[in-house]
């Protein structure tokens, strides 16, 4: 068993674009369920819509890739207001229900042969990447060091990535440091006391909603510009993922989406790198390496559940500020 | 009258059964690891090669064949390609936004099959178009050309049978959902995965243990019913005692769904298998409607366990208590009735149909899976949600509303979005009337 070539796989998913891509869906969620107390089910569909958006705007209209970056948000602003108008004045396990199977009908939508020309249904999107390479100021060439060797088109995204994270994360710690922000918050708490100081909550909530929805759908775009778009993706399994990276780092606070997606990545991959090496060494005789493989989905579901219970405020959090929403 | 051709995707059980002998398939896409997409294990040629490709899959009646030859054609290649083990091919391709003609050379099919579709005297040569995505796929239907032509009439007939028979198996594990939701406030997630195990331990005693498998079910059902027990008395009532608030205790039913559902996972794999009798001919009854003998049991079946159920709820006292809990419980436990007591009954019952409904799904999909359960989940969620949070009953008649819908929307829409259609009418409806079918108003606060 190689202990070295483990830990560097480990580690070198600390920058990586899926990482990046989970922190930036995290923190969008921080924003809908952490500040707002918004039970946003669907964060798989508001990247998925960042996702698409870039590829088909590439693809289908031929247009440069920053407008695919803008469409990509754009659309994802547009879900959030067609979803947030009618189901933001129900009860909080109603918004759940629909974000989730609106999510899901998206998902079903990128999947259906009827718009394979578009969406290319089960194939996914792939050959999009030609513009957004060619427009890297970066010379080819392998750079870094350590784990974190990477080329010249690994860079590129991994820069931008960190761009969007910085800017996103810069933003809503501004926002919910202000008085926007203690708005939100009071929401969360407790609605009815703050719709009788006369603050119109629904607004609120539909603006949380959509600011969370932007950056959680930045997060499908840098994710799609590392690889290819598949709808296999966006299940709701993804979402699951993403609010236990949330609720690792912290629902209620800025840095604690950041934090948990890394952790919750290192962790994967160290676990799918440790578990098949361990049964192949003899460790664990009672396995097949496959099964290995599921192991970690198994401890994720358990780490889900503990968290919860034992530590609701995540590791960065405050236990005073997230009373989970009733 | 119009008519309607019968040629459908696989993965529709009924249609294909009703279609008679064609089919060719999509590889059916469930991403089933974090981000990393499922890639498809097909005979590749010059995929390294060149950026673009061809693909797609050569099945029969969902029977994958192998080592078929085809050829694809055109801007400068001329590759040959045989199809693997489960019938998947792929060609790369130097070009996008350009046809390829991709021929399937009949001499390499079994016996007595030819490519058939109507109105096309070469259906074996196909022409294609890698679009600006640079991926196209060709997949073939094969059959033995028969073929029918059925009225639209039967064919409304015929869906609306199988729209109800597939409600009432949701119906099954509606209630379950619905009942737990009333009585403690669970959103539980982790619903789907008692449905799966229903038809696991099915599977593990019909077909490993070897049991019959009119032993092997009541047995499957009597341990589902000791699964919702386990979890009742290891997870939710500890959860109860620490007061945990309703949207925490979503989130753990959704960690306790993903253990379950991967921990299915490393016992039975990746793959689908079937129970003993799943893949039987269906015979004819009236119109176009044709049923297998173990589709109208299961109709029988699941008739007799939902007036069962009522008569409990109805009749009984637990029944009453457990309404009068749905209503009040704080009120109930001052009237001193056991909360917890009634809790528990409650979850053996959500578990022993969850079970059953997992069965019944085995066969209707047909076929059982690690994560068939989540498949359902949110058609689930859409029963309750339409017939009202919290009431059986109304969870019942969702339950048999998205069962038709599923089913009869696909006279319309693509069948790959049949399951999409029920989530928009639930949707819709949430606009309009909030608390659902049979719900009532106070409740959606």
């Amino acid at each position: 068993m190689d202990w070295l070539q483990i830990l560097q796989n480990s580690a070198s998913t600390i920058i990586a674009p899926a990482t990046i891509a989970y922190a930036l869906a995290a923190l969008g969620l921080a924003v809908h369920f952490g500040y707002a107390g918004l039970l946003n089910m669907g964060i798989a569909g508001f990247m998925a819509l960042g996702a698409y958006g870039y590829a088909i705007t590439i693809l289908t209209f031929g247009l440069p890739w920053y407008v695919g970056v803008l469409v990509g948000i754009v659309a994802a602003l547009i879900f959030a207001l067609i979803l947030g108008i009618p189901t933001l004045r129900l009860r909080g396990d109603y918004l759940a229900i629909v974000t989730i199977a609106a999510a899901e009908v998206l998902r079903l939508l990128f999947l259906t042969s009827a718009f394979d020309e578009v969406t290319g249904s089960a194939d996914g999107l792939s050959g999009y990447h030609t513009e957004f390479r060619a427009a890297n100021p970066i010379p080819a060439g392998s750079y870094g060091f350590g784990p974190w060797v990477y080329n010249e088109i690994g860079w590129w995204v991994r820069i931008l990535g960190f761009i969007a994270l910085v800017l996103a994360a810069l933003v809503v710690y501004r926002l919910v440091n202000s008085p926007w922000g203690r708005v939100l918050k009071g929401i969360r708490e407790d609605e009815d006391a703050v719709r009788s100081l006369g603050k119109n909550v629904f607004g609120y909530k539909l603006q949380a909603l959509m600011l969370g929805g932007g950056i959680a759908a930045l997060g499908g775009i840098i994710y799609a510009m590392d690889r290819n778009v598949n709808s296999g993706v966006y299940v709701t399994s993804l979402t699951f993922f993403v609010y236990t990276a949330l609720l690792l780092g912290g629902a209620a606070t800025v840095f604690g989406p950041l934090l948990g997606s890394v952790i919750f990545w290192v962790l994967q991959a160290f676990l799918s790198n440790l578990l098949p090496a361990l049964v192949s060494s003899g460790v664990l005789p009672f396995m097949t390496t496959i099964q290995a493989s599921t192991v970690r989905f198994i401890l994720t579901g358990i780490a889900l559940m503990l968290l919860v219970i034992f530590r609701p405020q995540g590791i960065l959090g405050n236990k005073k500020e997230l009373t989970f929403v009733k | 009258m119009s008519l309607v051709r019968s040629a459908t995707p696989a993965h529709h059980p009924r249609r294909r059964r009703l279609a008679g002998a064609f089919v060719a398939v999509l590889a059916g896409l469930i991403g089933l690891q974090l981000l990393v997409p499922f890639a498809a294990h097909a005979d590749e040629v010059d995929t390294d090669k060149y950026p673009y490709r061809v693909s797609g899959n050569v099945q029969l009646d969902n029977v994958p064949l192998a080592d078929v030859e085809l050829n694809v054609k055109g801007n400068g290649i001329d590759t040959d390609v045989e199809t693997d083990e489960n019938g998947q091919w792929a060609v790369g391709v130097p070009e996008k936004n350009a046809d390829y003609t991709v021929t399937l050379n009949e001499d390499t099919l079994p016996e007595g099959i030819a490519v058939v579709e109507e109105g096309n005297e070469t259906p074996n040569i196909k022409e294609v178009t890698v679009g600006p995505g640079g991926r196209v796929t060709a997949n073939y239907f094969i059959g033995e050309g028969t073929r029918n032509v059925t009225s639209f009439f039967d064919v409304v007939i015929e869906r609306i049978v199988n729209g109800l028979s597939f409600g009432l198996m949701l119906a099954l594990a509606a209630i379950g959902l619905s009942l737990v939701f009333g009585t403690t406030g669970i959103s539980n997630f982790a619903h789907a995965e008692m449905v799966t195990f229903g038809a696991i331990t099915a599977y593990f005693f019909a077909n490993l243990v070897g049991w019959p498998i009119w032993v092997a079910i009541p047995v499957a059902v009597a341990l589902s019913a000791a699964l919702g027990f386990g979890l009742d008395v290891t997870v939710w009532r500890p959860l109860r005692r620490r007061r945990v608030g309703v949207v925490q205790l979503m989130i753990v039913s959704i960690g306790l769904s993903l253990a379950l559902r991967y921990l299915f996972q490393f016992f039975i794999g990746g793959n689908t298998q079937q129970l003993p009798g799943a893949t039987e001919l269906p015979i004819d009854l009236f119109g176009s409607v044709s049923m297998t003998v173990i589709d109208m049991v299961s109709i029988v079946i699941s008739i007799v366990a939902l007036l069962g159920f009522a008569a409990w709820l109805l009749f009984t006292r637990i029944g009453k208590a457990t309404r009068a809990i749905s209503d009040n419980p704080s009120l109930a436990a001052a009237s001193g009735i056991d909360v917890d007591g009634v809790v528990r009954i409650v979850w053996i019952i959500a578990g022993g149909l969850a079970g059953l409904s997992g069965v019944l799904a085995a066969y209707y999909r047909p076929g059982l899976k690690w994560d068939m359960g989540s498949e359902f989940l949110l058609l689930l969620f859409a029963a309750v949600t339409l017939g009202g949070l919290g009431t059986a009953f109304g969870a019942a008649v969702g339950a048999i509303v998205i069962g038709l819908v599923v089913e009869v929307s696909t006279l319309w829409i693509p069948a790959d979005l049949r399951f999409a259609a029920p989530l928009v009418v639930l949707i819709i409806i949430l606009l309009f009337r909030p608390q659902g079918i049979l719900g009532r108003r106070e409740r959606i606060g």
